[in-house]
């Protein structure tokens, strides 16, 4: 029933490579964007099939193996599939959103040069995507992790005659590869553990999740799931390697929708997700998740609190976001996590598609300062924004309201949560209203600051660019209510969805059990919809009201709006911290070590035998009588020493 | 078994070839190069059976092997022809034919003064390469050894760049020393080998694994070989001979030096050293693991810096073939496994690298980074083939970096060299930085340099010649199994050799001298 697993990953590959072959031969745009958007529509199809069939399914894990990849000793991967709930929910946003992506994309990147080359990629990071999630076992989700990266890393070089562009590329592939190196360690240490101590020689997910316990709750098992934990948090750009994801805005914006915010970024979440009896049993890790998550919440909004570029305030919204994900993940709502990956990839799509709409009509203006009053002049871009602004903000009945909400509950009421944990994600979610509507009031309210350049060709997008809008503007509407809680009457269906993914481990653990009853739930609810509209008033007040306000505190807080708007000087410090001193090592080691002392002691070497031959030619005479003298007194010397040795 | 003398066949066409060649006109370049290359097809043929024959997934025994008595001398030295494969030497003789046709069509355009003289060098060459890796006699393999030595001192000394008769110079001397290390070693095993009765095949390696060498004697002997190996390798310290040797060779020059002779190191260290010596080997592992490790962080951290792309590359070796030791020291089924992987892909991918450091050389005459910068929008193919192996060096999962570098990090995890691992883990970050920084300066950025407009795009040569290394990099990356189920009898029955050897003939840990008199008796005796 489930034989055709292959089939999701196969559709966008065969697309990237005919279009990377004959792309440059094709020319016509139609036709490019044609097969690559059919690819992905066509896994898209599968996807929906597979997905509905799994649900009517009893059973709810299916393994499809391909071939064998590698045989050695007692290592045996194979090129394997796994479905199971969770990722029938992940093929589906990433074929879905990645279908609409691609759509926009026709129509965004029309009369780029290099048109079939950007569409070879998308469908090869849409295939690295599709097996990052349907891996089966560590091996082919590591490739479909660095795949991924790859992707990333060439597109966000797509414009590589700019040499932030290729910087940003280089930072991006980089940082993700000291991820990838925890990941790798975690990996290692997972297979010898579980292989010389258990006997199990496995790095597949089914036997991991049913074998994992075996590791049982100590440090061997904290060790392992701290290892992916910073692999995670270099894919999903959480502190302290979350540096790369701001510099990637460089890429061309409906990539940054695709890719920087609604999957790849989230595959952190979801390898917690995949190995989540490992995570489950380690509360230090689970902890440390939870810290760091609500700390990149907190830390990301603030910086995007500032920032002038429309696509570099998402970006730090999409990490701050991110965070609230990890949090989740970190108190041990797993499957929270997984609702608030799913709706933020509705929202932070359509923010980017949206912003990316704006820039298209600007002329490729990015800063927010050269903007305003746009909405007279782009409705349909701005109906769509602004629901997806209210998502995001967390407006009740929409669906970040939903799922933040839920993250914001476990935090506090969770065995692993923590009022501090609470405290911090709620004052996140304030300076996101704020941020969020400060953007949505500079861009499309107030005056027009517009230049002249750009005015002159301000339009609404066509319907290729809006029509993917409006779709993820209606999914932010009412995606939420597949996880609507108790409280409200709801039935919370995604949990019980993904209970047979979640349950073992979070029952075997005792994990995510809630300390407090409804009238709890209910004040911290109302709480924070209070909290969410004074984050919208107070950006009302800042930006409509009294406009020239941030001006005045900007001046009046010198210091610490410079600090903020450099992003809290993290790139300078990890330069004079890292990327500096290796790059003197390197240049000590080779100009010290290999030319002065090893090259030093070679040549030396062959000069001191040089010297002593020269020295040695002034004995070469060419006289018999001096060659008769050292006869005799070697044989004298000879003779002395007989007589005297005997 | 098998009566058709295939293996030699295979290694003495070249040279037959190159003697036909030596009646050649030596104006007409395009006979000569052509008829080199038709010599090196069929070469490549010839070993083709090797890759097919299936018994190698069953056994651990020598195949194709040819024996002949050869030279005596006197009552007591015996030297014979005696030569055979097996799933260690398979994958580097088929990657010695293999690689060779590429490397002479590299030198189409590159090579225009004493083309003859190039060609005899490049055929004289790859007999020397084939007869080391399929030499079952010591002395055999010694005077193969030595015989890479000559052409490839040429090939640097008259074909090589400005600094060539340094570099040449310097890598003779560093080979040679540790050559003359290893002869007197080999010498000192066969007086051990004919006092314990085991002579009488000459310097049979088979022989010589019967062998149980005491305590420091059995230390000394292994150092010898390991010095030897370790420079050919290069592992770190010995290792500053390669980028001199890299950066002054011509590209045919560098892409063999590159694929084939640094696998003469750490083959000799999987065929001879480690075997031979099995206890010393167990007790010289944490240091030598401890080099290698220190060449992978050490050689990547000196690529970084690197202005010169060549120069780069040749220090990114170093970085590689660290990982190669690594893996072959974690002396389990995945490290050496990896080890053994990650020594064909060196060949491939770093051929590859230094082939299109050479098409870059040959348009521009320069290989500075700094002269490069942009040039991705005028040679679309070059960049994407160059990027297909600039990941594949940095071991992006799906090519064939990956397989090697995971399995070799996954089999030294294990056990005491676990640290090691995850230093050496390190590597794969700082490959990313410095091939991707290099990337970025060379076929990126803004064309600035006017020096660059008139760039062209490859060649249909060009594209011919990089095709097969790109498809063995994926073929590799994805299905390696058909390589790894021919090694693995092998392999296993190394591991058992090395780790609990059968103690066969004891050699009491006696002084060495009166090793000839009872040599002599024991001779007339028989």
């Amino acid at each position: 029933m489930y034989e055709n697993l292959w089939l999701i990953p196969f559709f966008p590959l065969l697309g990237a490579i005919i279009n990377g072959l004959f792309g440059k031969k094709i020319r016509n745009e139609k036709i490019i964007g044609g097969i690559g958007t059919a690819a992905i529509f066509a896994s898209f199809v599968v996807s929906c099939t597979y997905f509905f069939r799994l649900l009517d399914d009893s059973v709810k894990t299916h393994q499809q193996v391909v071939s064998s990849w590698m045989q050695v000793g007692n290592l045996s991967l194979d090129w394997g599939f796994l479905l199971d709930p969770l990722s029938a929910l992940m093929i589906m946003v990433v074929t879905g959103v990645g279908t609409l992506i691609h759509l926009y994309s026709v129509g965004y990147m029309h009369g780029e040069d290099g048109f079939y080359r950007y569409f070879s990629y998308l469908n090869l990071f849409c295939f690295s995507m599709l097996m990052l999630v349907l891996g089966n076992n560590a091996m082919v989700m590591f490739l479909g992790w660095e795949g991924v990266g790859l992707c990333s890393y060439l597109l966000i070089g797509y414009y590589f005659q700019k040499k932030s562009a290729g910087d940003a590329a280089k930072k991006a592939f980089v940082v993700n590869r000291v991820g990838d190196f925890a990941f790798l360690l975690g990996i290692f240490t997972l297979f010898w553990a579980l292989g010389s101590d258990h006997g199990i020689w496995t790095l597949n997910f089914v036997d991991i999740a049913e074998h994992g316990h075996l590791l049982g709750t100590g440090g061997i098992v904290t060790f392992i799931t701290m290892c992916f934990f910073i692999g995670a948090t270099g894919k999903s750009a959480q502190i302290p390697l979350f540096t790369w994801l701001p510099d990637a805005m460089e890429g061309p914006t409906p990539v940054s929708a695709l890719i920087h915010a609604a999957t790849m970024v989230t595959a952190g979440i979801y390898m917690i997700g995949r190995m989540n009896g490992l995570f489950a049993a380690s509360p230090d890790t689970m902890m440390v998740i939870a810290i760091v998550g609500a700390l990149t919440a907190i830390f990301a909004a603030s910086i995007g609190l500032m920032q002038n570029d429309i696509k570099r305030v998402l970006a730090y919204s999409t990490v701050s976001q991110l965070g609230f994900m990890f949090l989740a993940m970190g108190v041990g709502a797993f499957y929270i996590g997984i609702f608030h990956l799913m709706t933020h990839a509705f929202f932070k799509a359509c923010l980017f598609l949206g912003s990316g709409s704006v820039i298209h009509a600007m002329s490729g203006e990015q800063d927010m300062r050269y903007m305003g009053g746009l909405k007279k002049h782009m409705p349909y871009t701005h109906a769509t924004f602004f629901i997806a602004t209210l998502a995001i903000a967390g407006v009740p009945g929409l669906a970040g309201f939903f799922s933040k909400d839920e993250v914001l509950w476990y935090a506090f009421a969770s065995n692993q949560g923590h009022w501090a944990l609470w405290l911090m994600a709620s004052i996140a979610a304030v300076m996101t209203a704020f941020y969020m509507f400060r953007l949505l009031f500079l861009t499309f309210y107030g005056k027009e600051r517009i230049t002249e350049h750009a005015r002159k060709h301000l339009h609404e997008s066509p319907l290729i660019i809006t029509l993917p809008l409006m779709v993820l503007a209606l999914l932010s509407l009412i995606g939420g209510y597949v996880g609507v809680p108790k409280i409200l009457g709801g039935g919370m269906n995604i949990k019980y969805y993904l209970e047979p993914v979640f349950g073992d481990s979070v029952a075997r653990y005792g994990i995510a059990k809630l300390q407090y009853g409804y009238s709890a739930a209910y004040v911290l609810m109302g709480l924070s919809i209070v909290l969410a509209f004074a984050g919208i008033g107070l950006a009302y007040y800042f930006y409509i009201k009294n406009p020239a306000l941030p001006g005045q505190l900007a001046d009046r807080f010198k210091g610490t709006y410079r600090v903020i708007l450099n992003k809290w000087y993290v790139d300078e410090l990890y330069d004079a911290l890292f990327v500096n001193p290796c790059k003197r090592l390197g240049t000590f080691l080779w100009k010290s070590f290999d030319v002065l002392i090893v090259d030093g002691i070679v040549n030396g070497v062959a000069k001191l035998t040089r010297g002593i031959s020269l020295a040695m030619r002034y004995s070469q005479t060419g006289y018999v009588h001096n060659y008769a003298l050292t006869m005799v007194i070697g044989v004298v010397l000879a003779l002395a020493l007989y007589v005297f040795r005997h | 078994m098998n009566e058709f003398p295939l293996l030699s066949l295979m290694t003495f066409f070249p040279i037959l070839g190159m003697l036909v060649l030596l009646f050649l006109p030596k104006d007409s370049q395009g006979l000569l190069k052509g008829f080199t290359l038709i010599v090196t097809l069929v070469t490549f043929a010839i070993s083709l059976p090797l890759a097919f024959n299936d018994v190698f997934k069953t056994s651990a025994a020598m195949q194709y092997t040819e024996f002949a008595r050869w030279i005596s001398v006197g009552d007591y030295f015996q030297m014979n022809y005696n030569v055979g494969v097996d799933g260690i030497s398979l994958w580097l003789v088929l990657l010695t034919t293999f690689i060779m046709p590429i490397a002479v069509l590299s030198t189409w355009k590159a090579v225009d003064k004493h083309v003859k003289g190039y060609m005899a060098l490049l055929l004289l060459l790859e007999t020397a390469m084939l007869g080391a890796f399929i030499s079952l006699d010591l002395f055999l393999f010694y005077i193969f050894w030595e015989l890479m030595l000559i052409p490839m001192y040429f090939m640097i000394g008259i074909w090589g760049g400005k600094n060539r008769i340094y570099a040449a110079v310097k890598f003779f001397i560093y080979t040679a020393v540790g050559s003359l290390l290893m002869l007197v070693a080999i010498i000192a095993l066969y007086y051990m080998a004919a006092q314990a009765g085991l002579a009488g095949d000459g310097f049979s390696i088979a022989e010589f694994y019967k062998l149980n060498i005491a305590g420091s004697k059995q230390n000394w002997l292994f150092l010898a070989f390991a010095f030897s190996f370790a420079i050919k390798v290069p592992m770190f310290p010995v290792h500053t001979w390669l980028p001199d040797a890299h950066t002054e060779a011509p590209t045919a020059g560098s892409v063999i030096l590159a694929a084939v002779l640094l696998k003469m190191g750490t083959y000799g260290y999987i065929r001879f050293a480690m075997p031979l010596f099995p206890e010393a080997t167990m007790q010289f592992i944490p240091w030598l693991s401890a080099l290698a490790v220190f060449g992978i962080v050490y050689g990547a951290l000196v690529a970084m810096m690197q202005t010169d792309v060549k120069k780069l590359v040749a220090y990114s070796s170093v970085s590689h073939l660290g990982f190669v030791m690594l893996g072959v020291f974690a002396l389990n089924m995945e490290g050496l496994t990896g080890g053994m992987i990650q020594m064909i892909n060196h060949g491939i991918t770093t051929g590859a690298l230094f082939l299109i450091v050479g098409f870059l050389y040959e348009r521009r005459q320069t290989r500075n980074i700094a002269d490069f910068g942009g040039i991705a929008k005028k040679m679309p193919i070059l960049t994407t083939i160059f990027m297909i192996v600039t990941f594949s060096s940095i071991g992006l999962p799906g090519t064939n970096g990956f397989v090697g570098e995971f399995l070799i990090l996954l089999g030294a995890y294990q056990g005491e060299l676990r640290w090691f691992a995850a230093v050496a883990t390190t590597g794969v970050i700082l490959g990313a930085v410095y091939m991707l920084w290099m990337f970025q300066r060379v076929m990126f950025g803004e064309l600035k340099n006017p020096e660059n407009e008139k760039l062209q795009d490859l060649s249909l040569r060009e594209i011919v010649l990089m095709v097969p290394l790109v498809i063995c990099i994926f073929w590799i990356g994805l299905l390696p199994n058909s390589f790894f189920e021919k090694m693995n009898p092998s392999l296993e029955q190394l591991i058992n050799q090395v780790k609990n050897r059968p103690a066969v003939v004891q050699v009491e840990n006696s002084p060495t001298v009166s090793l000839v008199p009872e040599l002599k008796n024991k001779v007339l005796l028989d």
